[in-house]
């Protein structure tokens, strides 16, 4: 019994190790259930966002997505984003913020049944454009709207 | 663990979902204001939530999203006492998940 026990506590330990120098900041590798977007998240440009998270960097504004952000956000660290789409066969939506270092902030992939809305709050660098890419039948839409932040106190 | 809080409320034949979940939601690019030194990533990379066993949302999330993240979504059908399961998976291997039932 306790060649099992300590069998299991030595690697208990090993596993507490590993992940402690997984966390060290590097990129954990590609998991395999729902193929985590990775790249996507890596990229430090909005065409590497999309391309990583939805496939294409080729998207068209569209009056059928509503984008609700607020003018001007107090606090930068949690800005309420909230994404909803009269489009037909939305599979994906994706929050790109052009201005943070990391674009691709998520992807919300959304099986037949599930509604194109996504309520959310996201960390905003500074001020930038919040970017809303809806993939609809295999194409991408987009909204974007400008979002102020102020940083540092009371807004002031 | 309770690190997941889920309401869902069923109306006019579409269930929405809010939940929010515990968790640091560390970029990785923060620094410690004693030591100097980058408080490594820790953040929720995925989502998934079900309606009775069904996937209804798959998120993948980077460490943008913010602390103790908020999360809403709505999808067809549904009916009050159904199952709604709530799982998150971080980078470092850890998880949690929560279960409600549709109001």
């Amino acid at each position: 019994m306790n060649h099992i026990r300590r069998k299991l506590l030595k690697s208990a330990t090993f596993i507490g190790a590993t992940a402690t120098a997984l966390s060290t900041g590097l990129l954990i590798p590609q998991r395999v259930l729902g193929a985590y977007a990775s790249e996507g998240f890596a990229a430090k440009d909005v065409s590497g966002a999309l391309n990583g998270s939805l496939g294409s960097d080729q998207h068209s504004e569209s009056d059928q997505i509503k984008l609700k952000a607020p003018d001007i956000a107090e606090n930068g660290a949690v800005v309420p984003i909230t994404v909803s789409s009269t489009l037909g066969n939305v599979e994906a939506i994706s929050i790109v913020i052009p201005g943070n270092p990391s674009p691709l902030t998520s992807t919300y992939m959304l099986p037949a049944g599930t509604e194109a809305f996504v309520s959310t709050r996201v960390k905003m660098g500074k001020t930038s454009n919040v970017i809303a890419v809806v993939k609809a039948d295999g194409k991408l839409y987009s909204a974007t709207k400008e979002v102020k932040v102020t940083i540092g106190g009371c807004g002031g | 663990m309770a690190s997941i809080k889920i309401r869902a409320k069923s109306k006019d034949g579409v269930t929405t979902v809010k939940t929010l979940m515990n968790h640091p939601m560390e970029t990785g690019t923060r620094k410690d204001k004693k030591t100097g030194e980058k408080i490594p990533a820790h953040h929720i990379t995925e989502v998934t939530a079900e309606h009775n066993g069904n996937n209804v949302l798959t998120a993948n999330w980077g460490g943008a999203i913010s602390k103790n993240p908020y999360l809403s979504f709505k999808f067809k059908g549904g009916a009050s006492g159904d199952k709604i399961k709530i799982s998150w998976l971080d980078n470092k291997g850890e998880s949690d998940s929560g279960e409600a039932a549709i109001k």
